[in-house]
């Protein structure tokens, strides 16, 4: 400690930090100095949590130039960016929700990117007995009747308002019930959650097969037309909020139902997983899927 | 077990590998919260040797206000920022929400009350007839004011390292403001929430061992400070 | 002596929270001189030494150094830097000894080498050339307080102000500090007002004494006119009861002087060097009191001695006698009977050489 002893050597440590500090915004500027080159996308944990945009984004980036500000929350949250303008263009997958976006104006130009499905999971030992069962919504019954243990994200995200609709489905409300818990948290951190506290859960198949090495959770239903998770891509509409980047908007729209992104999105985690995490559905229509 | 076990190896792995991702979080890291911590240096320890030396009418409400503000929740500054520089917000035209400047300035918010109570504290523990005898020896007021914080350097030095502390392990503001973007606005806290959430949970383990080796060099280097007898 | 005054205070209040703590109608420092101030704690001795040294702003009243009025920002600073401060605790940077010492010089941005010859001296002054190197924060209390006055004295001040300088101090650091700052006030010739609570320290530095209670002057004088003409039952309370004369030793062999005072010889226990000039202070219980000399007393000092005042304190009488030298004396209520004192009765006085405590004082 002798060091601070002698006040040359705190003069020093202030102009290093100082060049420090021009050093670091330096760094910033070089990737956030061209105006309008930002793009901010919102968008769902589940795209996030699956690795997708890791590769995805640099191609983009590196073609047009733009930089790509991910902000990754539900797809709730990532449409009330966009009704407030504070996002450019959204990739989400909540499709109810979605409509009700284009209908009040607030965005433009939805496209199908693609889809993959949810899945029910819970552990092993099954207490609802669910395994096998055909119907989705008779499944959320069964784990309702058992009164077993089901970890929601409660966030208003694209699975959240699927799951919720599950429940409509199968006449049941769970709010308030002792078995039915909250946990406010991402994709990944709820299905942490659950295989922690060995409940059951809806997740999206991608971000299951991402972690399945640290969960211990099964698949128990899956197949059921109604559990389609279906990603579009919208571009905040310009004429409610003046500041969004339209061009880079429509850019990373086209992008994402471009030939080569979608030869991309086809065989995603196929190396590493298997089978591929999502499927490329630019140009077909939603009835079709699935099928 | 297994996973914990792994996931330890796999961390070292990636440190002692250099990982260039690993790497690139922790030096962002230290650049942002670096940088928030110099700005909140200079308005802090300015700020604070004014109250210090200083008497005015109210000064112990300012006093009480910023030793409220050290502990500012994180979040609450993260919201108040946000609200600020979201493109409807006041200052939306700078453009600068989900950027390292952002999140500088939520840091620097949060680090600035922090510094200013600790430097006040400082200035005012010094002996009260120490200005005299400086200005007895001649001194002006300026060069007093030097003296005064030369001699505090040590608590002064305290309230830096508690001010970088504090800022680079908060969480909520930096992933309000920065919104957690790769290779941008993605530092050592959000990157282990992010990666805990996709179940990485070596590379999550890695970034919190060297959350922890930051926080423990802090301590390390406040408890010698402290641990200095006071001058005579 | 010089009795140009270097400085004048002239009506000054200061007030601190409605209280005024500071009322001084008049006070002259002369030039060359060391001056005690003295009293009670609470008698404002600081707040005084302060306000001279332009540190505190009184509310009203005027300063004049070296005869001009100190009535702005520019001369308050101009005389501050003709003056240094030594506070009772001794204030030092947490740095080298060498830094504390060139800091007063490092602020009126002197070279390094005129910052280095004066450092030097001033450390070599007192004795303390060896710590130059040394962290302020190891030295012992004697050792900071030597370095606090060395800061001092290197910025070669026309007047020094000194608050309770040997407090806090052992008798022997306090005693070789004391000859030491005693050696060089004298050699420097740098006026000197120095805040005391001790009679001995006042006795043995001070040439002109000013004594104070609740920030007022009680009496100012001569450092013997204030011993030995108290004019007031506080001062006399204050500086106690003793007696206590100038003299010169002018013989001394084996732990035995000979001290003259006012023409008569005392003798006393001790060692000092001839020449030496001393006060001998006699405590009056230590006094006796008789009709007529007496051949079998132990007494080696006996006077013949002229009553001039007689006061009754409780029990006893309080004698002032007149020997050639003033000598305060009790004596019990049925002694004064039998000896039928009254004022201008002669008695004899007599007291052992071991009752007489010597002091060293200023040459």
């Amino acid at each position: 400690m002798q060091i601070f002893r002698n006040s040359k050597v705190i003069v020093m440590l202030m102009i290093a930090a100082l060049l420090f500090a021009f050093g670091t915004s330096n760094v910033f500027a070089a990737k956030a100095a061209p105006k309008q080159k930002n793009i901010i996308m919102a968008t769902t944990t589940s795209t996030q949590d699956s690795g997708l945009l890791d590769v995805l984004l640099p191609i983009f980036e590196k073609k047009t130039g733009y930089f790509v500000k991910t902000i990754s929350v539900g797809s709730g949250q990532a449409m009330k960016m966009g009704e407030r303008g504070e996002a450019d263009v959204l990739l989400v997958h909540s499709p109810d929700a979605e409509k009700k976006f284009i209908a009040d104006g607030y965005g433009v130009n939805r496209q199908l990117v693609m889809h993959n499905d949810f899945i029910i999971l819970g552990p092993a030992a099954d207490p609802a007995k669910i395994k096998g069962v055909k119907s989705s919504a008779e499944a959320m019954k069964m784990i309702a009747q058992a009164g077993s243990l089901f970890l929601s994200r409660g966030d208003n995200s694209g699975t959240n308002s699927q799951e919720k609709k599950l429940w409509k489905t199968a006449g049941i409300n769970p709010e308030g019930q002792k078995w039915y818990q909250q946990t406010g948290l991402g994709m990944g951190q709820t299905l942490n959650v659950t295989s922690e506290k060995q409940g059951y859960t809806l997740a999206d198949r991608g971000t299951y097969l991402a972690m399945k090495k640290t969960l211990s959770l099964n698949i128990l239903v899956e197949g059921d037309a109604a559990l389609l998770n279906i990603y579009h891509v919208i571009e905040v509409n310009v004429a409610k909020w003046p500041k969004v980047n339209v061009a880079g908007a429509k850019a990373f729209a086209n992008f994402m139902v471009s030939k080569e992104t979608q030869e991309i999105i086809k065989t995603f985690g196929v190396s590493k997983f298997g089978s591929p995490l999502f499927f490329p559905d630019a140009g077909k229509r939603v009835e079709d899927l699935g099928k | 077990m297994d996973l914990i076990v792994q996931g330890v190896i796999k961390a070292f792995e990636l440190i002692i590998s250099f990982d260039p991702e690993v790497m690139g979080i922790t030096w962002l890291s230290l650049k942002i919260s670096g940088t928030a911590t110099f700005i909140s240096l200079f308005i802090g320890v300015s700020i604070g040797t004014v109250v210090a030396l200083t008497n005015f009418y109210g000064k112990r409400v300012v006093i009480s206000l910023i030793n409220t503000g050290m502990g500012l929740p994180p979040v609450v500054v993260g919201l108040f920022v946000t609200m600020m520089i979201w493109r409807s917000g006041p200052f939306g035209f700078l453009e600068i929400l989900y950027t390292p400047y952002a999140m500088i300035i939520a840091q620097a918010i949060i680090a600035t009350p922090i510094v200013m109570g600790i430097s006040l504290a400082a200035i005012q523990n010094l002996p009260p007839n120490l200005r005299l005898q400086i200005l007895s020896l001649g001194a002006s007021r300026l060069q007093m004011v030097w003296v005064l914080i030369k001699e505090a350097r040590l608590p002064l030095l305290a309230a830096v390292m508690a001010g970088f502390g504090g800022v680079i392990s908060e969480i909520g503001a930096s992933i309000m403001v920065g919104g957690n973007i790769k290779g941008y606005s993605r530092v050592l806290t959000t990157a282990t929430v992010m990666e805990t959430g996709k179940g990485n949970f070596d590379i999550a383990i890695a970034l919190g061992i060297i959350l922890l080796l930051v926080a423990f060099a802090i301590n390390a280097l406040l408890t010698q400070i402290q641990q200095r007898q006071h001058p005579r | 002596m010089n009795s140009e005054a270097i400085m004048k205070i002239e009506n000054i209040i200061l007030r601190r929270g409605g209280v005024t703590v500071l009322d001084i109608p008049e006070l002259h420092v002369k030039q060359g001189r060391i001056i005690a101030i003295i009293g009670p704690n609470g008698a404002g001795k600081s707040t005084l030494l302060l306000t001279m040294a332009g540190l505190l702003k009184p509310n009203y009243g005027k300063i004049y150094y070296r005869g001009n009025p100190v009535d702005s920002r520019a001369s308050r600073s101009e005389m501050r830097r003709s003056i240094s401060v030594v506070f009772q605790e001794p204030l030092l940077l947490n740095t080298s000894v060498y830094k504390n010492v060139a800091l007063g010089l490092k602020f009126r941005h002197l070279t390094g080498s005129e910052i280095e010859k004066s450092v030097d001296e001033s450390l070599e002054y007192f004795g303390i050339s060896s710590l130059t190197k040394r962290s302020a924060k190891t030295l012992s209390g004697g050792e900071a307080k030597r370095v606090s006055l060395a800061r001092a004295f290197a910025l070669k001040p026309e007047l020094i102000m000194m608050d309770e300088a040997f407090s806090s101090l052992d008798p022997p650091t306090r005693e070789s500090l004391m000859e030491d700052l005693r050696h060089i006030l004298e050699e420097t010739k740098i006026t000197a007002v120095m805040a005391l609570h001790d009679r001995e320290e006042t006795l043995r530095l001070a040439q002109d004494v000013t004594v104070m209670a609740a920030g007022k002057i009680i009496q100012s004088g001569t450092t013997s006119q204030i011993f030995n003409q108290p004019d007031s039952e506080f001062v006399a309370n204050f500086v106690g009861t003793e007696s206590i004369l100038e003299g010169t030793v002018s013989s001394c062999a084996e732990g035995h002087m000979v001290i003259s005072v006012n023409g008569k010889v005392i003798e006393a226990v001790g060692d000092c060097s001839i020449g030496q000039k001393v006060y001998c202070c006699l405590r009056p219980e230590n006094v006796t009191i008789s009709g007529q000399a007496q051949g079998n007393t132990s007494a080696r000092n006996v006077f013949e001695a002229k009553v001039s005042r007689v006061i009754r304190q409780g029990f006893f009488y309080k004698l002032t006698l007149d020997c050639g030298f003033p000598l305060v004396a009790y004596i019990t209520m049925p002694s004064y009977d039998d000896l039928e004192i009254t004022p201008g009765a002669t008695v004899i006085a007599s007291f052992k050489a071991t009752a007489v405590h010597v002091i060293r004082r200023e040459r």
